[in-house]
């Protein structure tokens, strides 16, 4: 009987989601960002949050990692409110976490070596051979052994973002974020990122956000999608469902359409006034 | 239009004091135990070769010609009253009241302070900060405390240096050239310096400016707008900002020890 109850608790923890945003509100610069936003991440899959840009999906990731506050509403991470975490307990929480950055984020003094062992040398106490043992098997894992000793600056940028993905996962984190990871990749880069994100989340049991407006791409390895715009979620589901979405908004995203819900211009006055009545 | 102006000094006054805040908030929590003394210290080892040793080139020549200028301009004067003897005398106590720590301070600021803000700057604008606090480890000890105290350790100990090296200036021009006496340059700068008055006072200086200096040179860095522009406009701020709060500072501090 006990060990059906440890079996069902044990599944009920595993169904939870990792991330529970609730009724979220963030602006910045009075300019009103998120209103009342929610959302869950399940723990084990790839969820994705899709948006046209600058609609703030880099903020709602620094939002769950604890950079930014939000004015109002809660941010559960494994059961913790990140925005009332005190400093030690919140430094303690990110031990979990891996944040793949948009440009990579590399410490260029380091090697690429070096960028790997460091959060490795800051948080155990492991030798100097078993952290070697484990950053080569990173690099491996991203097929980059063999740019171990480089620099930096001597990497191409899919190369980078893939050093800085090493790098994400070698505290072996619960969840990983990426933002926006296919920007400006050659196909190749982006191929072989598509596949990293999927066989990484599956083969280490991760969870993990991607960010990005990579329609194709991320409909190809999300198991769940929210698109974002105009301040909250306007659309969410698997991604066939998505393709099947009657919304006007989505639509136009998903197709990716210059005119629509989403205007082409910028609002301003009207066209003809301006033309002849302008003085200067 | 007068309502604008005292809205814009309002707004000016608001941000100076919001500015003043996060600066205190960056020295306190990069001063802050976080017993992490034995990793902080080959990152203070590494700052101290960029911040000190990278900086000696330019305080020893400029300590050479300023203390070769001082005892040039001081014969001249000098040598009207006969009292030329005097001259070692007057080289020194310039050096070690003021032209040491403040000239040195000055340079530091334009050599290693640019350095810091335009560094600290470009590692904000590259998201390296942010992905420190995300791999949870506090950019304010890992960064800016290793800085902050090779800054502290390293331009009380230039600033003897330059004293030092402008001291040999001096006596090049005026003993080797000019043809002052050795013994009496020497011997009157031995028994006027003392220990407590000018060495010290010198000393209490130069600790000063080196943490004002590094100081504002760190928060211009953390605080700069992460673009181009932001951090070019930080590493300006940092060295008009320090020079003029050196000169400031020292006239003050000056005004207390030698004024009375």
């Amino acid at each position: 009987m006990d060990c059906q109850q440890t079996r069902n608790k044990k599944t009920l923890d595993q169904s939870n989601n990792i991330i529970e945003v609730s009724n979220l509100s963030f602006s910045r610069n009075d300019r009103l960002i998120y209103d009342n936003i929610s959302l869950t991440v399940p723990r084990g899959k790839v969820t994705a949050i899709m948006g046209p840009s600058g609609i703030g999906k880099t903020t709602l990731l620094r939002l769950i990692g604890g950079q930014l506050k939000p004015d109002s509403g809660k941010i559960l991470f494994d059961g913790q409110d990140i925005p009332r975490l005190s400093r030690k307990a919140l430094y303690q929480s990110r031990r979990k976490m891996g944040v793949l950055f948009q440009s990579g984020a590399l410490f260029t003094e380091m090697t690429v070596f070096d960028n790997i062992a460091f959060s490795l040398r800051e948080h155990t106490a492991l030798s100097e051979s078993i952290i070697a043992k484990i950053v080569l098997m990173k690099l491996e894992a991203v097929g980059l052994r063999g740019a171990a000793q480089l620099f930096p600056t001597e990497l191409s940028g899919g190369m980078a973002r893939r050093v800085a993905l090493a790098r994400s996962i070698a505290l072996d984190p619960e969840l990983i974020m990426y933002d926006e990871p296919f920007a400006g990749q050659d196909p190749i880069s982006m191929a072989v990122i598509v596949r990293l994100i999927r066989d990484l989340n599956d083969a280490l049991n991760l969870t993990s956000i991607v960010v990005s407006h990579d329609v194709e791409e991320v409909l190809s390895i999300a198991d769940y999608v929210y698109i974002i715009a105009n301040k909250t979620v306007v659309a969410q589901g698997t991604p066939a469902q998505l393709r099947q979405a009657q919304s006007a908004q989505v639509k136009q995203f998903m197709a990716g359409e210059p005119d629509g819900p989403v205007p082409f211009h910028y609002p301003a006055a009207d066209y003809q006034e301006e033309l002849f009545n302008h003085v200067k | 239009m007068l309502s604008k102006s005292v809205s814009g000094l309002g707004r000016q006054g608001l941000s100076f004091i919001a500015g003043a805040g996060r600066a205190g908030w960056l020295l306190f929590g990069a001063l802050k135990p976080a017993g992490r003394g034995l990793k902080l210290l080959p990152l203070l080892i590494k700052q101290l070769y960029v911040v000190g040793v990278q900086s000696l080139i330019i305080i020893l020549v400029s300590g050479l010609f300023i203390g070769m200028v001082l005892s040039l301009q001081g014969y001249t004067l000098l040598v009207d009253y006969g009292a030329e003897q005097s001259l070692g005398q007057m080289v020194a106590l310039s050096l070690l009241r003021e032209l040491g720590p403040v000239v040195s301070a000055l340079l530091f600021a334009g050599r290693a302070g640019s350095a810091l803000t335009a560094e600290i700057g470009l590692m904000k604008a590259t998201e390296q900060l942010s992905s420190l606090e995300m791999m949870a480890i506090d950019p304010l000890h890992q960064i800016v405390a290793p800085r902050f105290w090779a800054g502290v350790i390293s331009l009380p100990l230039l600033a003897a240096i330059f004293s030092a090296i402008g001291i040999l200036g001096g006596h090049l021009v005026g003993v080797e050239w000019l043809g002052v006496d050795t013994g009496a340059f020497w011997a009157i700068m031995q028994s006027s310096v003392q220990w407590s008055q000018d060495i010290v006072n010198g000393g209490i200086k130069s600790l000063v400016f080196a943490v004002v200096v590094t100081w504002i040179a760190l928060h211009k860095g953390y605080d700069a707008e992460p673009t181009s522009e932001g951090i070019s406009r930080a590493t300006t701020a940092t060295v008009v900002q320090s020079s003029l709060a050196i000169l400031g500072l020292d006239f003050v501090m000056t005004a207390l020890m030698f004024g009375g």
